[in-house]
């Protein structure tokens, strides 16, 4: 007898559904990023205003200064929805885990000189509080914003943050224990050359536009702070100590470049959508730039010495052809 | 160069949705044939898989070797490099 395998093709009756068919134009099997991020964002049947904002709907896309047609124009090119993300962070702390576990065998960060251990509790330690603030700052992102493609993003954006905040408090802790993590609060706090820092971050927690604190906090702060500290400073401790510390920053690093691809992407949708919105994000972006280069100045003293001036510079210029790139001048803040 | 048929043959899954749409738009002459669990794509002469088009489709940077994760077969002479696979026939 012979046994004749005849395959059978079951064609489904649809591919994706039906809001995704809309929006991809045929009914072609859509990837789980578009089936996880479209349209998510409840438009209707709101039976209370906000009590504290009656101006506004609970969900309101005037909340903004930035006007999109459609506010899932902002993607994120890493295309992170629930399973992704957590797969991508699940292996990268692995990695983490290891760099920290080797460091702390070999007791590396805390054999560093005592200077060098005290310059790293007031100073990189202190990130842990300006990420805090940047977790709160995407939550109300998260909050405010709107649509799920620019919401879903943020909220995995906040909970990076904190993890951020954890591995510079365990740096802190692998420096010089708990008085080292206290030292930073301190500094914080009360250190002259961070005041104008913690002014400035404070005033990103009041500011209103989500989209204007997207790009001060994400594009800008971000596009000035992590530089500085994970390259700059990377290399010279590297040069001094070996690559202790750039062990334990390789997340920082790593993370901050995945992170600044899903940023210019976001901030180059809204700037094409409109020339209004570039005139508007041009606005936002360089008042903070403005801001913010001048309020680290006396952190990057501490860190570089005299060079200080030229390595923030050198850090701004970069960061000042990036948004160029995007299409931001200021030129058009002006108009 | 030959116009006789090169083809390239993927399983259906989601890691190579991106690749057989990165082929279908690099590639307008080509076929594409989907059977059950099977993408089979037929060209004439030539049949061209690019990295970066594969990158813009998933977002991320992606590995020529990761091909032969969902890969069944093929025909034609390979010329890979890093950036490129091309199937010809010499």
């Amino acid at each position: 007898m012979q046994i004749d395998i005849r395959t059978d093709s079951v064609k489904p009756v649809r591919q994706t559904f039906a809001n995704i068919a809309r929006r991809l134009g045929a009914d072609k099997p859509a990837t789980r990023y578009q089936e996880a991020m479209y349209d998510l964002q409840p438009e209707a049947n709101f039976h209370y205003r906000p009590l504290w904002q009656p101006e506004y709907e609970l969900y309101d896309k005037r909340r903004t200064a930035v006007v999109m047609a459609d506010w899932y124009a902002l993607k994120d090119p890493r295309q992170f929805y629930y399973g992704t993300w957590v797969n991508t962070r699940a292996r990268q702390q692995e990695s983490m885990e290891k760099n920290l576990e080797f460091l702390e065998q070999r007791a590396l960060l805390a054999a560093l000189p005592e200077p060098t251990k005290e310059l790293l509790a007031t100073t990189l330690v202190v990130l842990r509080h300006t990420e805090w603030a940047a977790n709160m700052n995407n939550a109300y992102v998260t909050a405010y914003g709107y649509g799920s493609a620019i919401t879903e993003a943020t909220m995995f954006h906040t909970m990076d943050r904190l993890a951020l905040a954890q591995y510079l408090t365990r740096i802190g802790l692998l420096i010089g224990g708990k008085p080292a993590v206290a030292a930073a609060r301190d500094a914080w706090l009360q250190d002259a050359a961070w005041q104008p820092v913690r002014h400035a971050v404070e005033d990103l927690m009041v500011c209103q536009d989500w989209f204007e604190l997207f790009v001060a906090q994400n594009l800008v702060l971000d596009g000035l702070v992590y530089p500085l500290f994970y390259q700059k400073l990377d290399a010279q401790l590297a040069l001094e100590h070996g690559p202790a510390c750039a062990l334990a920053t390789d997340f920082m690093r790593v993370w901050h470049a995945e992170t600044a691809r899903w940023v210019d992407a976001v901030v180059k949708a809204a700037v094409q959508e409109s020339p209004a919105n570039a005139a508007t994000i041009s606005r936002f972006a360089f008042a903070w730039l403005d801001r913010f280069e001048p309020a680290l100045a006396q952190v990057a003293q501490r860190l570089f010495g005299p060079d200080g001036g030229d390595v923030l510079a050198a850090v701004a210029a970069p960061l000042e052809k990036r948004l160029s790139g995007l299409g931001l001048s200021r030129e058009g803040a002006a108009s | 160069m030959s116009d006789q048929l090169v083809f390239i043959a993927l399983q259906t899954n989601e890691d190579t949705r991106a690749v057989i749409e990165a082929i279908e738009t690099d590639n307008p002459h080509a076929t594409v044939h989907r059977f059950p669990a099977m993408v089979k794509i037929d060209a004439p002469g030539r049949l061209e898989i690019n990295r970066a088009t594969i990158e813009d489709l998933i977002g991320r940077n992606w590995d020529m070797q990761e091909l032969q994760l969902g890969l069944i077969s093929l025909a034609g002479n390979i010329d890979e490099t890093e950036d490129q696979l091309v199937l010809a026939w010499r």
